[in-house]
This record gives C-alpha cells, structure tokens and sequence, in this order.
C-alpha cells in the first residue's frame, strides 16, 4: 500500500530548478533508500516533502491526502517527523528539553520514552546536559529520538551516518530497523553499505529527476546499473 | 586561560563581571556613600534599559529582524505614560498612596495596550513583508520610526513635555550618609520583577521553549509541528509592550520628554543587546546593569568620556567574546 506519492514534483531554489519533476510512490512500512549523487536532488526531494520549499507545479499525497503547499507545521501535525542532515538540534535546551519539544501534549509517554532509552541509552545517560555538549553521534541519536517519541507514520532522516564512528553507524542501522518496524522511513544515505544493510526499497536520483527505483535487493545485485548511476566500483 | 576560565565559572563566570565593576569602582571613586549613590543610580538605569532592550534582543534573535523602529515605542510608551499621568493629576499628586498607586497603574497598563497593539500592526504590516531580507528591513523599520516620531511631534508638540511622578515616588530614602531616590528604587523592582516573569516564562513554560528554540532554529521547530509565525506575532507584541513601559519608566525618571527620547536610548538599547548576546533574556539583563554602571561610574570619575564609556565597554566586551556576553545559542 503507497504511504507517500509524489506526482511530478519540480522544485526551483532561487533562480535555480532543483528537482525536474519527481514522480515516486512509497510503499507502507519498511526503510526506502533515495540514492544519488551529491547535488542530484535528494536532499531538496526531503525538504519538499516537507513543504520546507515549495513544490510548483506537482503534487505531494500523504495516506491519500494531498499535502501540496500546506505550512511545514501542518505536514510534521499529519504524522511526518524530519531529521535534516544538519540534524536540527537545539544546542540550547537540554536532552529532555530537546525531547519534550517534540511531544504533541508536552509530556512523555512513558513506555515510548523507555523504549527511545532502549533505542539509545546514552540520551538516559545525558539526559539533563546540553544538546552542544553532545558527541556527534548523540546529538543524531537525539534527532532520531526527537523524531519517533510521538507515533509517526513517516519519517524523513538525511545523511544520518555522514561523519560517524563505523560503531556508531552500526547501531544506528540497528536503531532504524527497530524503528522501521513501527514507522515507514525515507531515508536519504551516500553510504552505499549502509543503504543496502537496512534498505527493502529504493530510488535513484539523477539530476533532479527519478532514475531508477525498485527493491533493494536486485539493485544491489546489479553492480553495472550501480556503476551507471552512482559511479560505484564493483 | 582555561583554569582561570573554569574557575571564574564555577563562582558565576560571567555574572561576576558588574561585581567585579562596582568593587573597581568602589576603589576609585573612594567615598563609599557616593560609591553606592552611583551603584544604586546604575543598577535602576540598567534595569529601565532592560525593560527597553529585552524584547528587541527577543526579536532579533528569534525573528532574526533588525528592528530600527523599536525606539518608536520606547517614545510612544513615553508620551503615552505621561499623557495618562497628567489627564490624572489630581490623583498623582494626591496625599494617598493608593491614588497615586492607580494612576501608576493606568498610565503602565496604558503603555503596554499600546505597546501590544502598535507591536501587533508593526509586525503585521510592516515587518512581515520584509522577512529574510536585512537591508529593507532596516529602510522601512528606519522609515516607521521617522514616520512615529513625526506622529509624536504632530500629537504632543515639538516642545519638552514635563512628566508627572505619582507623589508616593517623589523624594529620597536617607540611609547613613546614602541618599536614594525611591523612583530609582521602584524602577529596580519593576526591572526585576519584570526579569523575573520573563526568565520564568522562557524557562519554565512550555512557549518560553518554543521561543528558546525558535531563536536557535526556526525550521526545526516549524518541522516538529508548530506555527513560528504566530509565535512570531506573540513576541514581537511583548518586546513592543515591554519597550514602551522601559519608555514609560524613563520618562518618569527623566521628568521632561522630547519626540527625540526614543532615538536617543536606542543606542544605548542596542548595545545593551550585542554585548549581552542575542535573544538571550540573562544576557540582555547582564548587559544592561554593566551598561548603567558604566554610564555611572564613569561620568563621576571621567565626565569627559561619559558619552564614549558604553562604546568602550561594547568593544572591549566583544573583543573578548564576540557573540556576547550569554549568547542564546553556543
């Protein structure tokens, strides 16, 4: 069942056209890969999503209902939680500030909450610090934690490995596999290991526009269309 | 460096800094019944300068907005006070504290109603277009302000307009050989009382986060589900409430008012913000009372560097640190 559509979606920054008309459709449930190389549109594709910037013309459906244009606040209300890939973090507020922020009512659901330190036992550990004093790869725990301590449908996670420790990353792609239990993720990754270890679906993205999409499982079989696309070296 | 660093902020860091002054001070002037004189006159004049800089810090730091015409309402609480005042001057002067109390009270609750309807048409009809773009916001809101003060001029007049003070405020309190003026005393207390509701708001509610976070990052916090630009409305119409009483308490300090009263503090009110760092409430607070001190001590020990004391101070402070003394954001 399609989660997420995107019809034709062209987005312009400044003078400058971005995405040429993305058509995509993602599935219910799982972790969906947009591939790419630097520039291609992925990040803008995200932002879109986001209604961050605008996409004109073209559309966004979400369960069915078209999101196109709606403020950003309304699009994160319909159960869509963004992790950008400057992750976002207040440096200000504490771990639990940080956190608290994201709960619809202002208050932790406790079970969830115990689930997130399961998830991330170093947010426990760090809880009353402040989100600056983090390490690199707490502070995207926190943006992951911040984006699942409510019940989301989608969740959008740029570059959530760029510049971890390689334990780090493994625990990460442990934590999205937990959380891709519950929640469909869409997630933008230049790492290609990474994508495949914890991807069932995926996209390509090439100059603003849909290159390729398909499973997980035969685009990572296929090492020429891999080279074509990402000038990957087998 | 870094011991010295930790071991100043494990007594205060920062916070030491007007201790330190006042002690400096103290040593220099010499007479301590003038020392305390100066320190009371600088730490009411930094808390009037607080009430005027608070929400400017807020709304250049949240909204990212250069707001040239926040004197406006600096000026306009000023008139707007002195106005209620004089229309309730058999009350201001009467012998009863509980008269002159109400005509306190109406000419402060007269300034903030203007303040928050002036900030409300401010933001939404001259701000609003100008989002994300420095320069004009600095032509319109430096348009606006011209645009206030000639409304002043055609309102009240172009000559000095003398301010009434409630008669319970009048007169001094004597202690030992210190003189102090209960007005300045009843201006720290309003100062700190109003630091005190703020730092409470910001850090202990659940809007005071909000705009914590909105000062930080804008988008996330419009990414996680909440309208910014309504927020937005929300604290510009407070720092506009809040500089026309700052506006309100000065022109009961100073007695005798001009259209040009605004423009003249805003200099003061912006530096008040860089050195204390943006959108930060402790930091605005810190800045003022170093401000007012300067202001003080320096124009008994060196008269003739009165008026360049608190750009002295701005350039030594940002020497130091750049992004303010207690920057809301690391």
């Amino acid at each position: 069942m399609t989660l997420l559509s995107l019809n034709n979606m062209k987005t312009d920054i400044g003078q400058y056209a971005v995405l040429h008309g993305v058509t995509l459709d993602i599935p219910e449930g799982g972790v969906f890969v947009l591939l790419g190389r630097n520039g291609a549109g992925k990040t803008t594709t995200l932002r879109s999503i986001m209604g961050l910037w605008s996409p004109t013309p073209g559309s966004v459906t979400f369960r069915g209902a078209d999101i196109t244009g709606l403020h950003t606040a309304e699009i994160a209300r319909k159960g869509i939680a963004y992790v950008p890939e400057n992750m976002g973090i207040f440096g200000s507020l504490t771990v639990e500030e940080n956190l608290i922020l994201a709960t619809e009512k202002g208050r932790f659901d406790q079970p969830r909450l115990k689930r997130i330190y399961a998830l991330f036992p170093a947010l426990e550990q760090f809880w009353t610090k402040q989100a600056w004093s983090l390490s690199g790869g707490q502070k995207q725990m926190l943006a992951v934690a911040r984006a699942i301590i409510e019940p989301r449908a989608l969740i959008l996670i740029d570059e959530p490995t760029k510049g971890l420790a390689p334990s780090i990353v493994a625990a990460m792609a442990e934590a999205f596999r937990e959380i891709s239990q519950s929640a469909t993720i869409l997630l933008v990754e230049q790492n290609f290991h990474f994508a495949k270890s914890i991807g069932r679906d995926m996209a390509v993205i090439d100059d603003g526009l849909v290159a390729h999409a398909g499973t997980m499982a035969d685009f990572a079989a296929d090492t020429e269309l891999q080279e074509r696309l990402l000038s990957l070296s087998a | 460096m870094e011991n010295l660093s930790q071991f100043f902020g494990r007594f205060g860091g920062v916070y030491l800094l007007p201790v330190g002054l006042a002690l400096g001070a103290f040593v220099l002037i010499g007479a301590p019944s003038s020392w305390a004189t100066l320190t009371i006159a600088g730490l009411s004049m930094g808390m009037m300068v607080f009430l005027m800089a608070s929400g400017l810090s807020l709304i250049f730091g949240l909204m990212d907005v250069l707001n040239f015409g926040h004197s406006a309402f600096i000026s306009f609480g000023a008139f707007v006070a002195a106005t209620v005042l004089s229309a309730l001057s058999g009350w201001v002067g009467a012998d009863s504290v509980f008269l002159n109390s109400m005509a306190l009270v109406f000419a402060l609750l007269a300034a903030i109603s203007f303040g928050l309807a002036a900030g409300w048409f401010f933001e939404s009809v001259i701000i609003r277009p100008v989002y994300h773009d420095h320069l004009r916001q600095i032509l319109i809101t430096m348009g606006a302000l011209i645009v206030s003060e000639q409304i002043i001029l055609a309102l009240w007049g172009g000559t000095p307009i003398t301010v009434l003070r409630p008669h319970f405020l009048e007169g001094a309190i004597i202690l030992g050989n210190v003189s102090v003026e209960i007005y300045r005393l009843f201006a720290f207390g309003l100062g700190l009382v109003a630091f005190i509701g703020l730092y409470l708001v910001l850090n202990r509610s659940r809007i005071g986060l909000l705009v914590r976070a909105g000062v930080e990052n804008r988008e996330m916090v419009e990414a996680l589900g909440f309208r910014i630009d309504r927020l937005f409305i929300g604290v510009f119409m407070v720092g506009s409430a809040l500089a026309a009483v700052g506006g309100a308490m000065w022109a009961g300090y100073e007695t005798l008012i001009t259209p040009a009263l605004g423009g003249e503090m805003m200099i003061v009110v912006f530096i008040v913000v860089i050195i204390g760092g943006l959108g930060s409430i402790e930091g605005t607070l810190l800045g003022a009372i170093m401000v007012g001190l300067t202001a003080n001590y320096v124009g008994f020990l060196a008269p003739k560097l009165a008026l360049a004391s608190n750009m002295i101070l701005m350039t030594i402070i940002l020497l130091w640190r750049p992004n303010g003394l207690r920057p809301a954001v690391k």
